[in-house]
């Protein structure tokens, strides 16, 4: 169960923090260039923290007590490969939805 | 996108412009807004404490994120630290729009922060990179007509995702919705060889630092794998410059 004074110290720090970083640069840089070396680095923090927060799902399901499982690998694989392939969110959600559920289904 | 002749803008076309580029993506943001609802409920938050989230932070990443890491009992400040970080390409899409937009009266660009999302930003760059004879007045009219159909439809869905929430099945294994999201949301961001190697490298560190207290290894994961990223531009930029 989630603490509530932790929760809404949460929603309204990443509020605000949220807001500073969309703010940062329109509002208080103005119009200086920013250094190419933040820029670069910049661009790649979405791709080096989502795999971060999903590999050890992947890995220890809290479902299944921490014990790998092989429909959850197997709907990471496919939601991955064909996030790949065809570059499209939803094709990605719908192949590895459908392949979590035809395992379990199988395995059950 | 078709081949008009280039005429002047006015700020009122520039906002239905906006409106029609922003609007289909109501059938991606409503979804996802959706399933935070639900699973916001499911982790024992009330309809205004969902809504309340989706208000104060409307960026999905970095909400599934928090959301994820309060479930597991994470310390706080790691929770803020690990969405926020989450949330930084927001400061690269603020730095890309600044050229554009950084003229128009503060007013104007402190309520554009708030309203720039993925979507606001990918419609707007291309828009004034296509339109570069656009006034400021018409940039920022274009660029909050894109966010007049996302926004609510943010808010909304957010709203119907909490109010049905408490009644998904457990057989539905919603448990493993926020991994599948995640992996959706990141494999076509998988550009370039540089962005291959910063998932890869994230996947291994956040599997070795698995162990390391504090949820902390997913903030290592994430700073190292950054900086593998950038290096690994530099060294094939220069690869490429020297061959």
């Amino acid at each position: 169960m989630i603490e509530t004074y932790k929760l809404w110290i949460v929603i309204i720090g990443l509020g605000v923090g949220s807001y500073l970083l969309r703010f940062a640069f329109i509002g208080f840089v103005g119009n200086r260039p920013i250094p190419d070396w933040m820029r670069r680095h910049l661009r790649y923090t979405a791709v080096a923290i989502l795999p971060a927060l999903v590999a050890p799902q992947v890995a220890w399901p809290a479902a299944t007590g921490g014990d790998l499982d092989l429909p959850r690998l197997a709907a990471a694989t496919a939601t991955l490969a064909v996030g790949l392939v065809t570059r499209n969110v939803f094709a990605a959600i719908f192949a590895g939805a459908g392949t979590l559920y035809l395992l379990l289904f199988m395995l059950a | 996108m078709p081949a008009t002749t280039p005429k002047t803008q006015t700020p009122r076309s520039a906002f239905w412009k906006g409106v029609k580029d922003g609007g289909p993506f109501v059938l991606v943001v409503g979804p996802f807004a959706l399933l935070f609802g639900v699973l916001a409920t499911e982790a024992g938050l009330n309809v205004f404490e969902t809504l309340a989230f989706s208000i104060a932070v409307i960026a999905g990443a970095a909400q599934f994120t928090a959301l994820q890491l309060l479930v597991e009992d994470t310390p706080t400040v790691i929770v803020l630290a690990s969405a926020l970080a989450v949330n930084l390409r927001m400061a690269m899409y603020s730095a890309s729009l600044t050229p554009y937009l950084g003229a128009a009266p503060l007013w104007q660009r402190a309520m554009a922060a708030y309203f720039t999302l993925d979507q606001s930003y990918a419609c707007s760059i291309m828009q004034f990179e296509a339109k570069p004879q656009m006034t400021v007045p018409a940039r920022m009219a274009y660029f909050f007509g894109t966010v007049a159909p996302v926004a609510p439809a943010w808010y909304v869905f957010t709203f119907v995702g909490a109010a049905i929430g408490t009644r998904v099945p457990e057989s539905w294994a919603l448990d493993f919705a926020l991994p599948i999201t995640f992996l959706a949301l990141l494999a076509p961001m998988l550009r370039t060889p540089a962005h291959l190697i910063a998932a890869f490298v994230s996947i291994v560190v956040s599997l070795l630092a698995a162990g390391v207290p504090y949820s902390l290894g997913l903030l290592i994961a994430g700073v190292i794998a950054m900086m593998a990223g950038a290096q690994a531009e530099v060294i094939i930029e220069r690869r490429k410059a020297g061959s």
